[in-house]
C-alpha cells in the first residue's frame, strides 16, 4: 500500500517535473510581457518532432537530440517573437488569445501534414529503460532521469535569474518595464532572449516528454490546459510558484487516475478551480 | 456643526513602506477643505482609502454616523461619498452626454433596467443635460470623450462626480495639467456647488488653495503635519520648512 | 459608436432579416444546413454578449450549449417530446449553470477567467464522457423523439419546420438582446467596457452586472444547444468540445464583436465556407482557419463589421 503510494507520488513528481520544464517558459513570458500565449505547447511539440527527426533522419541518439530540440524551438521562438508576437504586446488579452489559438491551429495542421496524425514512437537509450533499485523500492529509470533533468534546469534557471546580470534585467523588466527601460535596459532584447529561452525549454520538455506524454499533432491542444494551469495557479513571472503548482498538479493527476480512474481528469479541474478561488493571483501571489 | 466625514487611525502599508500612518481627520459638513503637501505625502492614498479603492491596513472611516470601512467603493458612492481622479478616468468611447446619463441612471437605481431603451430615460437625460450646462459642456454633449480637449475632459471628470449627487465630494487635483487661467474657472464652478456639500480637495497651486479653502490640512510622509485656517497655515513655520526645504533641494 | 440608439429597425437591418426568409424559399434543399447556421448564429450571439459587450474571455462557452442540448435531448428521449416546454426547461438549466459559475468568472484577472471557463468546459466534457449510461458517452445521445410543434407541425426530414422554428427563436432572442443592449443596462455594459475603473466610482457594481450578462449569455447558449438537439434529434459529445468554443470565437471575431450582428454574419460566412472547403481537406481547412485568425488579429481586428464601419468613417471624413 505504502509502496503504491510512494510509486504514485514518484510518478506524479516526475510528471509534474516535465510539465514544469515545458511551462516555465510560459510563466516567465507571461510575467514579463503580460502575453497570454496559448500556443506555448506548439513549441514543445516542435521540440518533440525535432527530436524524432534527429533520431530517425540523422541517426542521432536520444540524449544528443535533446539539445537539438532546445535549439530548434529556441530559434523558432526567437523568429516568431520578433516578427509576430512583438506586435501584440500592447494588444488586449482577447487578441492575444485569438492570435495564439490561430498559431495552434496552424501548427497542428502543419504537424499533421508533415508527420501524419499518429503517435510518434521514441527509442530510449538502454541506460534509461527499466528500473532502478533504491531504498528497497523500484523506481522507473526514465522518470528518475526526468526529475534529475528538472532539478538541473531549475538550478540553472535560478542561477541565471539570481546571479547573472541578464537575470537581473529580467527581474527588473518583470517588475516594472518602464522604469527598466529608463535605466537603460534594452527591454526588447530581454523579451526576445527570454522568449527564445522559454520556447527552447518547452522544446526540451517536448522531447523529454515523448515517452511520458506522447507526441502527436494534437499535443498543443491536449496539454494546453495543463501548461496554463501551472502558470495560473503557480503565478506568472516566478520560478518557484509554477514548480510547486506543476508538482501538485502532476501528483494529483497521477493519483487521481490511479485511485479513482472514473473521475481522474475531473479532479484536476476541481483542484484548479479551488486553487484559483483561494489564490486568484497564483501561489506566488504575483499579478498575472 | 456636524461631521460629514471622519477617519480614525487610518493606515496603509505596502510591505515596509507606510504610505499613510495613523491618519485621524475629520471634515465638517459643508467644509471647503484643502489637503496639501509635497509629492509622495500620501494624499492620493488617503483618498483611495477613504473611497475604498484601496483596503486599509488598519483604521476606520466614518461617513456621517455610518462606518464604511469595510464597504466596497460603489457602496460608499451610494451613501454619498464620491471622488474624482487625478488622472482622467473617463469612458473614452462614450460621448459626454452618454457618460453623464450613465452616471445619473446608476444613481437613480435605473442602471439595471434592460427592457426600455436608454433614450427613454428622460429624467436621467434631462438631469445629465443640466449638469453638462452647469459645467459649460453642453455644446460638447455629443462629442466622444476621447475627442474632447484635455480641459473639457477635466470638467467631465467633475460632471460624472456631480451626477452621483454626493454629500461628500473628494477632488484629487481637479485642475491637474490645466493652465492657471482656466483652472480659476474650474474652481469657480466648484465654489458654486451647494453649500451643504462637503468638499475636500487636493491641490498644489497655493493661489487656488488660499482662495477657495476655508480649512487646510498639511500631510507629509504619510502623516498629518498640521491643520488649521489658511492664515494659521500660512504663518506656520513647519509648513514653510516643508515647502522651502523642498525648494532648497529641488 | 452612434449616440443613444432608438427602437426602430434600420433599413439595413430589415434587409438583413429578409435574407433568411428568402433563403427558405430559394434553397429548399439546404434547409438543414440553414438550420445549423441559424442555431450557431444564436450561439454566437450569446458569446457576443459575454465577449463583445462584457469583455469576458471565455474558452468554455460550449459548456452551456451542451447543457442545453443534453437537457432537451434527455427530456425528449425519456418521454417529454413537446418542443417549446423542452426548450424552456433547457434554457433554465443552462441559465442556472451560468449563474452558479458566474461567481467564479467575475473574480480574478483575464488568465484566471480563461482557466476557469476552460476548466468548466472540460469538466462537463469529461462528465458527459463518463456518464455514458445517461449521455451515450462518445457515441452521443440518440433516440431523441420530438413531438409536434404546437401539436401541428412535425419535424420532418425536409427540415422545413426545423428551419422556421430556429429562425423564429433566433429572431425573438435577438430582439431581446437588442433591447438589452440599448437599455440603461446595456449602456452600463459599455461603461464597463470603456472605463471599468470609473464604474464603481459612479456607484455601479461591476461584478453584479458581469454576473447578469454572463448568466444571460449562458442561457441563450443553452437555447441554441436545445434547438440543435430538437432539430437534429441527436446530441453529440462534441457539444461540449473545446473546438466548439474555439470555432465560435473565430466566427464572432470574423464578423466583429460588439455589434450583435457580427456573430450572425460571421457565423454565416464561416459555416458556408466551411461546408465548401473542409470537405476537400480538413487539414488544409484547419491551417487556413488558423491563418485567418492570425491575420484578423493583426490586420482586421474589428472583423467584417469593423472593417465596414472603418470604411464608412473614412468615406464620411473624405466627404467633409
Amino acid at each position: 500500500m505504502l509502496g503504491n503510494l510512494i510509486g504514485v507520488l514518484f510518478d506524479g513528481i516526475a510528471y509534474g517535473s516535465l510539465l514544469f520544464v515545458i511551462s516555465i517558459g510560459l510563466s516567465v513570458t507571461m510575467g514579463l510581457m503580460n502575453f497570454v500565449n496559448l500556443a506555448h505547447g506548439a513549441f514543445a511539440m516542435l521540440g518533440g518532432y525535432a527530436c524524432v527527426m534527429a533520431m530517425t533522419r540523422l541517426g542521432v541518439p536520444f540524449l544528443a537530440s535533446l539539445p537539438i530540440a532546445f535549439v530548434v524551438s529556441a530559434v523558432a521562438g526567437s523568429v516568431l517573437e520578433g516578427t509576430l508576437y512583438r506586435r501584440l504586446y500592447k494588444a488586449t488579452h482577447l487578441d492575444q488569445v485569438l492570435f495564439s489559438i490561430g498559431l495552434v491551429f496552424m501548427s497542428i495542421a502543419a504537424a499533421t501534414y508533415f508527420f501524419g496524425p499518429q503517435q510518434q514512437p521514441v527509442k530510449l537509450p538502454s541506460l534509461l529503460r527499466g528500473q532502478v533499485h533504491l531504498l528497497g523500492l523500484d523506481f522507473g529509470a526514465y522518470r528518475l532521469f526526468l526529475i534529475g533533468v528538472v532539478v538541473a534546469v531549475t538550478l540553472a534557471l535560478t542561477w541565471l535569474i539570481e546571479r547573472t546580470r541578464f537575470g537581473a534585467e529580467i527581474r527588473a523588466s518583470v517588475d516594472n518595464q518602464q522604469a527598466s527601460a529608463g535605466l537603460g535596459i534594452n527591454v526588447d532584447r530581454v523579451f526576445s532572449l527570454t522568449f527564445a529561452l522559454g520556447s527552447g525549454l518547452a522544446g526540451l520538455g517536448g522531447g523529454l516528454g515523448i515517452d511520458v506524454l506522447g507526441l502527436d499533432p494534437t499535443f498543443p491542444l491536449k496539454f494546453m490546459v495543463y501548461f496554463l494551469l501551472v502558470v495560473a495557479v503557480g503565478g506568472a513571472g516566478t520560478i518557484k510558484g509554477p514548480l510547486f503548482a506543476a508538482v501538485i498538479l502532476g501528483v494529483f493527476d497521477v493519483a487521481g487516475k490511479y485511485y479513482a480512474p472514473q473521475v481522474g481528469s475531473f479532479i484536476i479541474y476541481v483542484v484548479m478551480v479551488v486553487m484559483l478561488l483561494l489564490f486568484p493571483n497564483g501561489l506566488a501571489g504575483r499579478r498575472a | 456643526m456636524s461631521v460629514a466625514l471622519r477617519t480614525i487611525g487610518l493606515s496603509k502599508s505596502f510591505g515596509a513602506f507606510r504610505a499613510n500612518a495613523d491618519v485621524s481627520l475629520s471634515f465638517a459638513a459643508g467644509a471647503r477643505h484643502a489637503l496639501i503637501g509635497p509629492n509622495g505625502a500620501g494624499k492620493t492614498t488617503f483618498i483611495n482609502l477613504l473611497t475604498g479603492v484601496l483596503p486599509a491596513s488598519s483604521g476606520e472611516v466614518y461617513l456621517g454616523d455610518e462606518k464604511v470601512s469595510t464597504l466596497p467603493q460603489h457602496a460608499r458612492v451610494k451613501l454619498g461619498m464620491t471622488r474624482t481622479f487625478q488622472i482622467n478616468t473617463l469612458f473614452p468611447g462614450l460621448t459626454a452626454l452618454e457618460s453623464v446619463v450613465l452616471a445619473c441612471c446608476e444613481r437613480s437605481g435605473r442602471g439595471g433596467v434592460w427592457w426600455r431603451p436608454a433614450l427613454a430615460e428622460r429624467a436621467a437625460i434631462d438631469e445629465a443635460g443640466e449638469i453638462l450646462s452647469r459645467l459649460k459642456l453642453d455644446r460638447d454633449a455629443h462629442t466622444v470623450t476621447r475627442e474632447l480637449p484635455y480641459g473639457k475632459q477635466r470638467l467631465l471628470e467633475i460632471a460624472l462626480a456631480l451626477a452621483t449627487r454626493p454629500k461628500v465630494l473628494l477632488l484629487d487635483e481637479p485642475a491637474a495639467g490645466i493652465p492657471s487661467a482656466e483652472s480659476a474657472e474650474l474652481f469657480a464652478v466648484i465654489a458654486g456647488l451647494p453649500r451643504q456639500v462637503t468638499i475636500v480637495f487636493i491641490e498644489h497651486d497655493m493661489d487656488i488653495v488660499f482662495r477657495f479653502a476655508e480649512r487646510i490640512t498639511v500631510m507629509v510622509g504619510g502623516t498629518v503635519l498640521v491643520e488649521g485656517t489658511p492664515d494659521e497655515i500660512a504663518r506656520d513655520r513647519r509648513v514653510r520648512e516643508v515647502y522651502l526645504g523642498e525648494a532648497a533641494h529641488g | 459608436m452612434s449616440p443613444l440608439a432608438t427602437w426602430k429597425f434600420s433599413r439595413l437591418e430589415i434587409a438583413f432579416w429578409l435574407l433568411p426568409i428568402a433563403a427558405f424559399f430559394l434553397f429548399p434543399k439546404y434547409l438543414t444546413l440553414g438550420s445549423q447556421i441559424l442555431i450557431t448564429a444564436l450561439f454566437a450571439l450569446s458569446l457576443d454578449l459575454i465577449l463583445g459587450y462584457a469583455r469576458i474571455i471565455s474558452l468554455g462557452h460550449a459548456a452551456f450549449f451542451g447543457l442545453g442540448a443534453y437537457t432537451a435531448g434527455l427530456l425528449a428521449k425519456y418521454g417529454w417530446g413537446e418542443p417549446l416546454s423542452g426548450l424552456l426547461l433547457a434554457t433554465a438549466v443552462a441559465t442556472l449553470a451560468g449563474l452558479l459559475t458566474s461567481f467564479l468568472v467575475v473574480r480574478g484577472q483575464d488568465l484566471a477567467r480563461l482557466m476557469v471557463t476552460l476548466g468548466i468546459g472540460l469538466m462537463l466534457y469529461e462528465t458527459a464522457n463518463q456518464a455514458s449510461s445517461i449521455t451515450g458517452g462518445v457515441d452521443g445521445l440518440s433516440g431523441v423523439e420530438m413531438g409536434k410543434l404546437f401539436g401541428v407541425f412535425s419535424f420532418g426530414l425536409d427540415g422545413r419546420t426545423a428551419y422556421v422554428y430556429c429562425l423564429v427563436v433566433l429572431f425573438v432572442v435577438f430582439l431581446f438582446a437588442r433591447t438589452l443592449v440599448r437599455s440603461p443596462f446595456g449602456l452600463s455594459l459599455r461603461g464597463i467596457r470603456e472605463g471599468e475603473k470609473r464604474m464603481p466610482a459612479i456607484g455601479a457594481s461591476v461584478s453584479r452586472k458581469l454576473v447578469a450578462v454572463y448568466t444571460v449569455g449562458a442561457g441563450i447558449a443553452g437555447i441554441a444547444g436545445a434547438l440543435l438537439a430538437q432539430t437534429t434529434q441527436f446530441v453529440g459529445i462534441d457539444s461540449f468540445a473545446f473546438h466548439r468554443s474555439a470555432d465560435l470565437m473565430i466566427m464572432l471575431v470574423l464578423g466583429g464583436t460588439g455589434y450583435l450582428y457580427g456573430g450572425l454574419i460571421g457565423t454565416a460566412v464561416f459555416m458556408l465556407l466551411q461546408s465548401y472547403l473542409s470537405s476537400l481537406n480538413p487539414v488544409y481547412w484547419q491551417f487556413w482557419l488558423g491563418l485567418l485568425l492570425v491575420v484578423i488579429v493583426l490586420f482586421a481586428r474589428g472583423g467584417i463589421l469593423g472593417a465596414l464601419a472603418a470604411l464608412r468613417a473614412r468615406i464620411k471624413r473624405g466627404r467633409r
